[in-house]
């Protein structure tokens, strides 16, 4: 009922890890796939080793889960064993990704990356956490998510999924650009710029400040986003952003989703969450008659 | 939600030259092996073991290690600190029970919190029964200087102390696991004279906190002997939720921030990073050095 193809590659559910949760180490992206997902994300890697921000990375409140971990990774050398471990641990579909500081420096990641096992490649344009070191996100400009994408897909050995911000006002020509310049899909969206500030100690939480936003107060906004950009391309579109119950799924689905990716779920529903979520999918279909999701898929722009 | 709530310093114990305990007047009701995040605003956030709570509050037992505990061991009593929690997974508290309790530096905080819970209950139960729960407490320091909570230990009911240190310069000298040997059994269930026959009848039950190769000799030495343990193991953590995948341990990917960092042995025995390297805070892996 819910099996997907996505770029010719089969998904036993449309439930993709996204990510930046739970992607540290092969164990956890394969525990992922344990707990019900589909195909995994692994946490975006850089050409060197970062540490990343210092504490508190993370805060969950009530209706929205906001994080500046600042893409901390081992590096892409280190993270192409751990990505060959997973395919040892798990059949499912891997999507490895990756960010760097300039266009050049994404091809050369590309390149090393695509020496590990993964069936996709994200391309993470659109980190909001770190414009201290690397100015505004790639994603706010056409012109440079167009040039990063061309340099990736001259080097890419797989499919190459572009990542876009909700930040970005004109996020449906950004996407246009990416698929003119080779993307193969896109991954809409990354988190929205935010900040929580604590009154006691009359200081913003987060170490680093400001930070990303997810969680079920970024459905909204991500639905927008992939309503537009459904609207606007013909590639498929992982869409991502605060989907946490089957029926924020299915809606997530008839905006013109493909896959959906899945992520701070975890926090406000634990790790069991893929699996629950695909159950819900699944009542509510029979419920409603639907017989599959290729059925509803973009339904919501049928006038 | 984790909210966090900012804490005034009740007061402050210098424990050995670089141990201090902070004791807050505030009731997590944790339980013994538990962690709570401590915020530093402008500095870090940290998980740091629960080292004592009783009906006045909470303490925690600080090794002073990096620029977080730096900036802690500068504050003074009356100042306050950001404090979410508690989280994590605890020790068993088991009845009719011969505990032993093995602890590496500030591990004896957590396991003397433990022993002090199991002395409450004991005494809230029947007579007979309080009888019935005995502690070997296996207490490991480099010198003499370092032997943590020896004082608070002593105090306890049915709870035998025995010290090793590093130099020689108390008890034993040589490795706090050395002295394992004379307490559990060569095969278990099989009886031995050379145990104190107040335990004999009970069962041996295990608790290890303390530095991983020491854990790591502990969890060998029970598995060879068929006894139950429980191990807190330690790792980087980052949102203390679950969440971002730091803690997670190779191959179960199970989260020591929410399904640790108290594991059972059996658990234990699964994890093969456990004794071997853990990942810092890039994710890199960095292997225990001998």
């Amino acid at each position: 009922m819910l099996t997907t193809t996505f770029l010719n590659k089969t998904f036993a559910n449309p439930i993709v890890l996204a990510s930046g949760i739970l992607g540290v180490s092969a164990a956890s992206l394969a525990r992922a796939v344990k707990d019900g997902c589909g195909g995994v994300t692994a946490k975006s890697v850089s050409l060197e080793p970062r540490s990343g921000h210092p504490n508190p990375t993370t805060a969950g409140m009530e209706h929205f889960f906001i994080n500046a971990v600042g893409l901390s990774n081992p590096g892409v050398d280190a993270a192409v064993e751990e990505l060959k471990k997973f395919k040892e641990l798990s059949v499912s579909p891997l999507i490895g990704s990756i960010f760097a500081g300039t266009p050049e420096e994404f091809a050369v990641v590309t390149e090393k990356i695509c020496a590990a096992p993964i069936d996709f490649l994200e391309i993470n344009v659109s980190c909001p956490n770190v414009s201290k070191e690397f100015g505004k996100p790639f994603a706010y400009s056409t012109e440079a998510v167009e040039i990063i994408t061309k340099k990736v897909k001259a080097k890419a050995t797989v499919p190459i999924i572009i990542k876009l911000s909700p930040n970005a006002w004109n996020i449906d020509e950004i996407a246009l650009a990416a698929e003119t310049a080779g993307a193969d899909a896109l991954c809409a969206v990354n988190t929205i710029s935010g900040m929580i500030i604590d009154c006691h100690s009359r200081k913003p939480i987060l170490h680093n400040k400001q930070g990303g936003v997810s969680g079920p107060a970024l459905l909204p906004i991500a639905l927008k986003c992939v309503y537009d950009i459904y609207k606007k391309v013909k590639i498929p579109i992982i869409g991502t952003g605060g989907i946490c119950s089957g029926e924020d799924a299915l809606a997530m689905i008839m905006a013109g989703a493909a896959l959906l990716g899945v992520g701070s779920a975890v926090y406000f529903r634990g790790s069991e969450v893929f699996e629950k979520i695909c159950e819900e999918m699944e009542k509510i279909m029979e419920e409603e008659g639907i017989k599959n999701l290729e059925e509803i898929r973009g339904a919501a722009h049928s006038s | 939600m984790d909210s966090t709530k900012f804490l005034k310093i009740e007061k402050i114990t210098d424990e050995t030259p670089f141990v201090k305990t902070f004791y807050f007047n505030h009731r997590l009701n944790s339980k013994p092996g538990q962690f709570v995040m401590l915020w530093l605003p402008g500095i870090d956030q940290k998980p740091f073991s629960i080292g004592w709570e009783d009906e006045n509050g909470f303490a925690l037992t600080v090794f002073n290690r990096g620029p977080t505990t730096n900036k802690l061991f500068e504050m003074k009593a009356g100042e306050r600190v950001g404090i979410s929690g508690p989280y994590g997974t605890s020790f068993s508290v088991r009845p009719n029970t011969r505990y032993i309790m093995v602890a590496g530096g500030y591990g004896a905080a957590p396991l003397s919190f433990l022993a002090k819970q199991l002395s409450v209950i004991a005494r809230s139960v029947a007579t007979k029964q309080s009888q019935s729960t005995k502690i070997d407490f296996l207490l490991g320091a480099r010198s003499a200087e370092h032997v943590l909570f020896e004082d608070r230990l002593s105090k306890l009911p049915n709870t035998k102390i025995h010290i090793a240190t590093d130099d020689g310069s108390k008890g034993h000298k040589g490795f706090v696991t050395d002295l394992l040997s004379s307490v559990i059994p060569a095969k278990a269930g099989i009886h031995d004279n050379s145990l104190d026959a107040r335990f004999h009848g009970h069962d041996i039950f295990v608790c290890t906190c303390g530095p991983e190769l020491m854990e790591k000799k502990v969890l060998d030495a029970c598995n060879v002997a068929g006894v139950e343990c429980e191990i807190s193991i330690e790792r980087y953590m980052k949102c203390g939720v679950g969440v971002c995948g730091q803690c997670a341990v190779d191959d179960l990917g199970l989260h020591m921030c929410k399904e640790g960092p108290v594991v059972s042995g059996a658990l234990a025995s699964q994890i093969k990073e456990f004794g071997v390297y853990h990942r810092d805070k890039s994710g890199k892996k960095v292997y225990f050095e001998n």
